[in-house]
């Protein structure tokens, strides 16, 4: 793997953050530049949010565009339906099987889509799994991300033990434990 | 040493660095984190101040008395600070003072698009604009020792996606700064007439002077490469330049006032074709213009919004970047923000919908109340305004009027600048309806202590301003505190004020769900056999109650267990998870 173009997509309050954080300390461990790009703020507040962390030799834009992702995390699959269109050809896609209904959705103005897993995996490599039963089986539903990465990391055959230094890093001492767990329920994750 | 940093975080780290030991700030997205992050360093003095024209004067004060000292804010916040910030430059410092103002195009988190660059223009102060965390770093401690060696301030811009990104930093060692002495300098510090006058001279002097630095300056970089297109950027353009056009002539501009003016020839004449590539206003182009430089900008790229590699090499090369063939092929329902599941602000908007009011509003989570389902602000304009606005309203369209009409504004917002609103009801005999929203914490940039939460930013207990006691002390004699999700009070409450032929205020008191301090119940449920539809519980707007048409369900996942759903149901349908 000479770089790396990935999205990380999801809802504001799902822990995307955490898990860009953590990817840009893997990236430095290997040795790569690296950028991510964050939202804070306003749209944080239960908004569709996107992170973008990018590796290569060198890397000046923080931003990845349309048809550039070689790989996208999905923390819900409304969201992974709407990043879609930034995906390479051939590049993958990770997504957590959760719906959380936007408020057009909530209040009848609109319909979330149906089949939205059907519908990518007819056409792209999709990686899907209930990530949120997996972290409350380890302890806490706020692990979602961390189960992800393990995925991830499996996927990506990067050396799993530089996911798991960079967690010791990142992670506050305190919830360091429930996470670890995470991430090996999410690399030993078999459809 | 390497490490991972935001832009933020590294302009705290090249404050610290430097020495500095004095920081203000008020938060505002995207400048919060600059802050936050200083406050970390003991060596460093640091306060939310309760406004960006206290936290400059604070700056400002402590850089005339010797220390290095940095005030950061958002780019609306400069125009606050602006009062202060156009006489510093004359008065000059004593100790380096660096100001900070992180402008958002794009608008990811704010109410305009302005470009603080104007701002270094127009107060004749130098602005040095970084590409990455690195030089976030960098630029900060060049922008102290600038700021003494010329005795000016210099402020240093950000972008979001600047502020907002990680990339690599190289960590540095603390330079020993020695407070310098304070010296007596009326004809210095004290700007009447006479001696502004002077100063003014000395203004004209030093921007004579940085015209020529700027020339000579290693913050601004010519990278040689094809002779046919030259390319003059700065900040995040340049990024994203790099990547547009890898083999263009770069001219990277790094102190974007005043511009290097013998380089920006120098470079022209190197190059057949020039262009000016800048987010927002043409800041650069006009100038370069006005040299009498043939140079493309704003004809092929826009002045609104972010800039990205492609739309740069779509609008000046014609050069699409391969397009993915996926897509979506089915409409997709936005995601707009909303405000949190057991958001205090829920109940009150519960009840003004309810009553139809109209509401004159301001900046905060609340501000979401003006989007679906709450759909419950008529006006939002900037920090403070919301108070202003209703006497202004008041003054226009008489009694019945302001009798439906409510101000609603933050604790933070109320102390930042809605007091001075309230007095102006108070003393031009209004007789609007003021509700402060008093969630204990400033809310919307992520949790920042403010005058009213008896914290300071390092977490140390202080005194707490009395919101009852300080309306009271203005000459508001109505004042009445409800908690928001007792919506059978609060709608008793709001009706009575509004009805009075006087100011009041309601301070609806109940901290943001996402404090750690608060804890709820646990999430709840709808019972199938209780609920009969009638979708009550849907008023409140709860992201986490779905109506799934024949039946209404809660989201365990997104549910606190607040349980204002179960204020507002008639029928004893919503219970906890186990029952």
């Amino acid at each position: 793997m000479d770089k790396l173009n990935l999205l990380i997509v999801g809802v504001g309050g799902q822990g995307t953050l955490l898990a860009s954080r953590i990817l840009g300390t893997v990236a430095l461990k290997m040795d790569f530049d690296v950028k991510v790009s964050e939202v804070h703020g306003m749209s944080q507040r239960g908004g569709s949010v996107v992170t973008y962390v990018r590796f290569g030799k060198k890397v000046y834009s923080p931003l990845i565009e349309k048809g550039e992702a070689d790989l996208i995390i999905a923390f819900e699959e409304l969201e992974a339906l709407r990043w879609i269109d930034y995906l390479t050809g051939d590049g993958k896609m990770i997504i957590n099987e959760q719906e959380i209904d936007p408020m057009p959705v909530i209040i009848g103005k609109a319909e979330y889509p149906e089949n939205i897993l059907e519908t990518l995996k007819a056409e792209h490599s999709i990686y899907s799994l209930d990530a949120l039963k997996i972290a409350r089986r380890c302890g806490t539903i706020k692990a979602v991300n961390i189960v992800l990465l393990g995925v991830m990391a499996r996927l990506t055959g990067i050396d799993r033990q530089i996911f798991v230094d960079a967690i010791h890093e990142v992670v506050p001492a305190k919830v360091l434990e429930v996470n670890l767990k995470a991430f090996e329920e999410g690399y030993n994750y078999h459809n | 040493m390497k490490k991972l940093m935001l832009g933020n975080e590294a302009v705290a780290r090249g404050a610290y660095e430097a020495g500095c030991t004095i920081a203000a700030a008020y938060p505002g997205t995207p400048s919060t984190e600059i802050t936050e992050y200083i406050a970390k360093y003991d060596e460093i003095y640091s306060e939310w101040s309760p406004n960006e024209k206290v936290a400059l004067e604070v700056a400002i004060g402590a850089s005339i008395g010797g220390a290095r000292a940095i005030c950061s804010m958002k780019h609306v916040g400069l125009n606050v600070a602006a009062d202060p910030l156009f006489t510093v430059s004359y008065s000059g410092v004593n100790g380096g003072l660096v100001i900070m103002v992180a402008d958002d195009p794009g608008m990811h988190s704010s109410q305009n698009e302005q470009d603080s660059r104007f701002y270094a223009r127009s107060s004749k102060v130098p602005m040095l604009e970084p590409s990455d965390s690195q030089e976030c770093k960098d630029f900060v401690k060049y922008a102290f020792e600038i700021s003494e060696q010329f005795d000016c301030p210099v402020i240093v811009r950000l972008t979001t996606r600047v502020s907002h990104s990680q990339s690599s930093v190289e960590i540095g060692d603390k330079e020993n700064f020695k407070l310098k002495d304070y010296v007596k300098d009326a004809s210095k510090y004290v700007m009447m007439p006479a001696m502004a006058r002077r100063r003014h001279v000395e203004v004209e002097k030093r921007m004579a002077a940085l015209r020529e630095f700027s020339n000579s300056s290693e913050l601004n970089k010519i990278e040689l490469d094809s002779e046919e297109v030259g390319i003059i950027t700065s900040g995040i353009s340049y990024q994203y330049v790099k990547e547009a056009a890898p083999n263009a002539s770069i001219l990277k501009i790094g102190m974007v006032h005043p511009i290097p003016e013998k380089m920006i020839s120098e470079f022209a004449s190197k190059v057949k074709i020039l262009y000016v590539v800048e987010e927002l206003e043409p800041f650069f182009e006009n100038q370069i213009l006005k040299m009498g430089i043939k140079v493309t900008g704003k004809q092929k790229l826009p002045v609104m919004g972010e800039l990205n590699a492609q739309l740069i090499a779509e609008k000046l090369f014609d050069r699409k970047f391969e397009a993915s063939q996926v897509q979506a092929g089915q409409p997709i329902p936005v995601r707009p923000p909303v405000m949190c599941p057991g958001c205090p602000h829920r109940g009150m908007y519960y009840v003004l919908k309810k009553l139809k009011l109209n509401v004159s509003g301001d900046i905060g989570c609340y501000t979401l109340g003006a989007l679906p389902p709450n759909e419950c602000m008529d006006t939002c304009i900037c920090m403070g305004a919301s108070i202003g606005v209703a006497h202004g309203m008041e003054k226009a369209r008489g009694s019945e009027f302001r009798k439906n009409t409510v101000a609603v504004i933050g604790d933070s917002t109320f102390i930042h600048s809605g007091i001075t609103g309230l007095i102006d009801v108070v003393y031009n005999k209004g007789n609007s309806t003021v509700m402060i929203l008093d969630n204990s914490i400033t809310g919307m940039t992520g949790h920042q202590h403010n005058p009213t939460t008896g914290f300071t930013i390092k977490g140390e207990p202080t005194r707490q301003v009395d919101l009852e006691l300080l309306c009271k002390a203005v000459g508001i004699e109505r004042v009445t505190v409800v908690d928001p999700f007792d919506v059978k009070e609060l709608e008793k409450v709001v009706k009575a004020e509004i009805e009075a032929d006087e100011p009041s205020v309601i301070i609806s008191q109940r901290p943001c769900a996402l404090l750690k301090s608060v804890k709820f119940e646990g999430s709840r449920k709808i019972s199938r056999e209780k609920c009969k539809t009638c979708r009550a519980c849907m008023k409140i707007g709860c992201p986490a109650i779905v109506d799934k048409k024949d039946h209404l369900e809660i989201n365990p996942a997104l549910c606190v267990g607040c349980k204002l759903c179960t204020k507002v149901c008639s029928f004893d349908a919503i219970e906890r998870m186990d029952s």
